[in-house]
């Protein structure tokens, strides 16, 4: 993005303590270094900022930088202003601050305990949100059960890590004091209003514009709103405009991972395999702080915690508990991986304790397909489906019986060798409700209702007939601008290279609301329509004024080729640049019922997203696409390496308005579902240092890890979009893992599946007690070369920041 | 991520390269590929005055034959090596051992010298060339000597480079008849550094095992003819001796784990090339 010439440019001071109090911050050195122009610190933030709203009713303490206290390494403590990146960075060693270092909880289950050190003592415990939700009677249908069958599985953090990290530029009118930002923001735009509140300036005082192109997110650039702030704070204080670029260590250090999820799942199962009733109890943990929009993960999925099952008695505890960790922020998947990790791996497991096929189990409880749409026990809609059809499809398509063959012929070879299967409904668009089921209902009440989620698009036609289509979906490189140009060419007889279309979004002038942005796969059901429907009225108004042009009816009209022409009469045709002249330059001779003009936004809201009940039943999404996955994979003896043979992945992703497009969706949460599965490992030390702060330690698949993969559809559409569609976009974030932990189960027979699946702890099961040492062995490992390859290994983060501490 | 102010020189000639060297001596570093010098700078974990490239120095370009040895010089890539088409018959142990060694987007930078003269315990360059038992070539002001791989290596990260000298050349023995290699490496994914990785030559049923990523540099021991159980036991030791680390990849007891079944797969491949 170009910026002004005198911009400065930001670099951040981060701490190199988990949890430490900050006795004093002295600047004065760094502000005698060339080039720096201020430095912004915890009091100052203070002074000119308000705190960050938090989502539940705990008293979190949450500035845009640290005040007083630490709570994780990589949160920022100071803000150098300079003249370049490089002068900015120099001057970060000359910031002398003193901590005073605190106990540290890592662990969520220590500090869950009461006796833990507190992360914001206002709070009184680190569990800032404890609720629990019934629905049916579970408590009957368990203790009636023929069988009970639990699991406790864990669903570590993982990170989107995209190209390109968070960039803001802010500049401010002093005389206004209005602030103006560009920055590559994702959405929710819901989140966004924490931002002006934090500056203390009016909403329409703070002007934010998303960039033409941004190099993905995955969830990931919604949590860039804290820096906003900061950086709107510097171009407050130098009068000039300020930019940051965050760069790879501060991203890979502060800027969110998914949450850390404990849930002890349970089923009450009848003798065939039928699930009676369910119960979750989730632990999820967020790190020290807890930022908007979260505690999105615990609840998103609520309306489909029982899956793609028609599991009728529920129960769910869901507890929030801080440590001292970078806090949570948006990943793809959003909730999904944490529930079908724990709902499918409990399917599987039900197969081998009453010694049924897991395909079996998952048949017998699917939601059968003439009951669409189906409300589930939580309170979802579920919009259409047929997944018994999508699994007997994949199933012959994708060669289950050659990969049982091959299961066989390993197993009789000595081999390990397991098959795997998942399913799941895939969630699209979001009940801008659904947060509020975390509230009681009183609470709710006197919040007002949330529901609902408004898709805006613009068409727009010249007076030349050139058309242009704007949107609220700030695409991150899905091709939202290929696809929009589909749908309005479609709608008005053009080609998609006819249309222009402009994803920049300005909230000063454009058309917006909160559900704006590209999250929780609302694209393709719901700004894709508000454009449909935006092409259909204009069409309809091209229609009218051709009509009365032509003196026939504007119903025996049809547009094609650029043309507006008659079905009945060939004679009777207009080029639609003409139309669309009439309407811009001859607006005195159109009659009084047609407006002048030809520009329509459309702001769409589907009617089937209602605030939770009064019996906590919420529908938190509009479109549940189905997914179905099998897989198998051999386990090396030796290594302990898990490799997949083969993946075979079923999406109902209902009607798919660009193939090529949806299968690219696919391929990419495949991708980033076999990273967080086999090699992410988001890991801090003991002393509660990060210790994946490069690429070289926090392992991304790369196109090598990435195995032969089947991808096949079916297309349901749904009926609560005008065209027809459901979300694709996270899909397989949310199927993979526990797909290939049912495999690994299945070809170890083992109970439990710990995440990432890497080969020390596969080799831990199969290589037993370790050989001692010779008997005449005495020299124990050389404690000088142990000691070296150890400070190798350290933590860079705490040799870069505590480097810079110690000066 | 942006690095501290340095000098850069693009050098002409190592006699403008040692004279530099005495100068600065390890206030200067020696840049041929950057593969890991970069990163270094950028997160300022090394803030040197003086950067010296030497990638322009028309006499560290060389790979030839000369006598006993292949002579490969600083300037070298990874990748111009593994594109020489004496590779496999004159050094196969390195031929296959340089498909392991990053990506082919950085040995296309990366040189054979630099990864010689960084010295991670667990890169591949360096236990191959233990394993063969080369040489490297050092130059200076005082003038220049030619170092056993032995006498050259001596500890992780560590060689006996002096500050002011600069490696010129390293040398690998050329392989003979009747010589069995093999090359095994497990890492995480294909290009990262090894967890462990293994280098077995064979000689008339005489075997040594080199084992990289286990210990502080690269460790060889001779196995001999030892077969069967008395072969584990051996394994086992040396696993044992060589100790390993835990990090955030692997434990110590899973390297060690890989010594003991690996070793003795590469071992027995190795002999089984020379039948």
């Amino acid at each position: 993005m170009p910026v002004r010439g005198d911009t400065l440019y930001a670099a951040i001071l981060r701490s190199p303590h988990p949890h430490a109090e900050i006795l004093s911050i002295d600047a004065s050195k760094a502000l005698a270094r060339p080039g720096v122009a201020a430095v912004l610190t915890g009091p100052e933030v203070k002074a000119m900022t308000e705190p960050f709203i938090v989502g539940v009713k705990a008293p979190i303490d949450d500035w845009a930088l640290a005040v007083d206290r630490v709570r994780y390494v990589g949160e920022p403590v100071a803000v150098i202003v300079a003249g370049d990146r490089y002068q900015a960075e120099d001057a970060l060693d000359a910031i002398e601050v003193e901590y005073r270092p605190l106990p540290i909880e890592l662990d969520p289950r220590t500090a869950a305990r009461p006796d833990a050190t507190l992360l914001h003592p206002a709070c009184k415990s680190n569990i800032v949100h404890d609720r629990t939700f019934r629905y049916g009677d579970p408590e009957s249908a368990f203790a009636n059960a023929p069988h009970r069958i639990k699991l406790e599985v864990e669903y570590p953090r993982v990170l989107c890590a995209p190209m390109e990290g968070y960039i803001v530029v802010a500049d401010h009118n002093a005389a206004e004091d209005s602030f103006d930002v560009i920055a590559n923001f994702q959405g929710p735009f819901s989140v966004l209003t924490v931002v002006p509140r934090a500056l203390r300036v009016a909403g329409n005082k703070f002007r934010l514009r998303t960039p033409p192109n941004s190099g993905g997110s995955f969830g990931s650039k919604l949590a860039i709103f804290p820096y906003m702030v900061l950086i709107c704070i510097a171009a407050k204080k130098t009068g000039r405009p300020v930019k940051w670029v965050e760069d790879r260590l501060e991203h890979l250090a502060a800027s969110g991972s998914g949450p850390h999820r404990i849930t002890n799942i349970e089923a009450a199962v009848a003798k065939d395999g039928e699930i009676l009733a369910l119960n979750c109890d989730h632990l999820e943990e967020y790190g020290a702080l807890l930022r908007a929009p979260m505690p999105g993960p615990l609840y998103r999925m609520h309306g489909v915690t029982t899956g793609t099952y028609g599991i009728r008695h529920l129960a769910i505890r869901n507890r929030i508990v801080l440590t001292n960790k970078a806090p949570v922020s948006l990943v793809r998947g959003f909730g999904g991986p944490q529930i079908y990790f724990a709902l499918e791996r409990l399917v599987q497991r039900i197969a081998v304790e009453l010694k049924l096929e897991p395909l079996a189990v998952m048949r017998r409880n699917l939601i059968p397909a003439n009951a669409f749409p189906y409300r589930t026990a939580a309170g979802a809609l579920l919009d259409s489906g047929d997944f018994q059809n999508a699994i007997a499809t994949a199933i012959d398509e994708g060669g289950l019986g050659e990969l049982q063959h091959r299961r066989e012929e390993a197993r009789k070879a000595g081999r390990l060798y397991g098959i795997g299967f998942a399913c799941a409904s895939e969630p699209g668009v979001s009940n801008m409700g659904y947060l509020s089921t975390l509230l009681p209902l009183e609470a709710r009440r006197k919040a007002g209702p949330k529901d609902g989620a408004i898709g805006t698009a613009t068409v727009a036609v010249d007076g030349n007939g050139q058309v242009t289509v704007a949107s609220d979906s700030t695409p991150q490189g899905q091709g939202h601008r290929t696809v929009l140009a589909q749908i309005v060419a479609d709608e008005l007889g053009l080609t998609p290279n006819d249309i222009a279309v402009n994803v920049e979004l300005d909230t000063s002038k454009d058309a917006w609301s909160i559900a704006a942005g590209n999250y929780a796969s609302r694209f393709a059901a719901s700004t894709a329509n508000a454009a449909y429907l935006a092409a259909g009225r204009i069409r309809k108004k091209l229609a009218a004024i051709a009509a009365l042009s032509l003196g026939v009816s504007s119903e025996s009209l049809t547009f094609k080729g650029g043309k507006i022409c008659s079905l009945t009469d060939p004679t009777k045709t207009l080029p639609l640049y003409r139309v669309a002249g009439m309407a811009h330059w001859s607006p005195g001779s159109l009659p009084d019922d047609i407006t002048p003009g030809l520009r329509e936004t459309v702001q769409w809201n589907p009617r089937e997203l209602t605030p939770p009940t009064e019996n906590d039943e919420i529908n938190t999404s509009l479109t549940y696409g189905f997914i179905f996955d099998f897989c198998g994979v051999e386990i090396d003896r030796i290594t302990g390496e898990v490799r997949i043979d083969k993946y075979v992945t079923m999406h109902d992703g209902g009607r798919l308005l660009n193939p090529a497009l949806v299968e690219s969706q696919v391929h990419g949460a495949l991708g980033q579902a076999f990273g967080a599965t086999l090699y992410e490992n988001f890991a801090y030390g003991a002393d509660g240092n990060l210790l994946t702060s490069t690429f070289a330690d926090y392992l991304l698949p790369t196109a090598m890890e990435i195995p032969p993969t089947q991808l096949l559809y079916q297309e349901t559409p749904s009926p609560f979009t005008p065209l027809g569609t459901k979300g694709v976009g996270e899909g397989n974030s949310m199927t993979t893992p526990a797909c290939i932990g049912n495999a690994v189960a299945d070809a170890l027979g083992i109970r439990d599946v710990p995440l990432p699946i890497t080969p020390v702890r596969i080799a831990a099961l199969l290589h037993g007690e370790e050989l001692p040492p010779p008997a005449k062995f005495t020299s124990a490992p050389s404690s000088t070369t142990a000691a070296t390859v150890e400070r190798r290994h350290d933590s860079l983060m705490q040799r870069l920041f505590s480097k810079r501490e110690q000066l | 991520m942006k690095p501290a102010q340095f000098d850069y020189l693009r050098a002409g000639s190592i006699e403008e390269v040692v004279s530099h060297l005495e100068t600065y001596g390890d206030r200067a570093r020696i840049m041929a590929g950057g593969q890991t010098l970069m990163p270094m700078l950028n997160f300022r974990l090394v803030e040197p005055e003086l950067i010296i490239d030497i990638t322009g120095i028309a006499p560290l370009a060389h790979i030839r034959m000369s006598g006993p040895w292949v002579e490969i010089g600083a300037a070298v890539t990874q990748s111009s090596l593994l594109d020489w088409s004496d590779l496999s018959r004159e050094v196969p142990l390195v031929a296959a051992a340089l498909p392991w060694v990053g990506h082919f987007q950085t040995r296309n930078r990366g040189t054979v010298c630099g990864s010689i003269a960084h010295a991670d315990p667990s890169s591949e360059l360096p236990l191959v060339l233990a394993v063969l038992g080369g040489a490297i070539d050092l130059a200076s002001k005082r003038g220049t000597r030619t170092l056993k791989v032995s006498e050259f290596q001596l500890g992780m990260l560590t060689t006996a480079r002096a500050p002011d000298e600069l490696i010129t050349s390293v040398r690998f023995p050329r392989a003979k008849k009747g010589e069995g290699y093999v090359f095994r490496e497990v890492a995480r994914r294909h290009g990262d550094f090894a967890i462990v990785s293994l280098a077995g030559m064979a000689v008339a049923g005489q075997v040594v095992l080199g084992v990289g990523g286990v210990a502080g540099s690269p460790t060889v021991r001779a196995f001999g003819t030892l077969k069967d159980a008395a072969l584990d036991d051996a394994l086992n030791a040396f696993a044992w001796e060589m100790g390993g680390h835990d990090d955030v990849h692997a434990t110590a007891r899973y390297r060690r784990d890989l010594v003991r079944m690996l070793g003795k797969q590469v071992i027995e491949e190795a002999r089984a090339c020379l039948s």
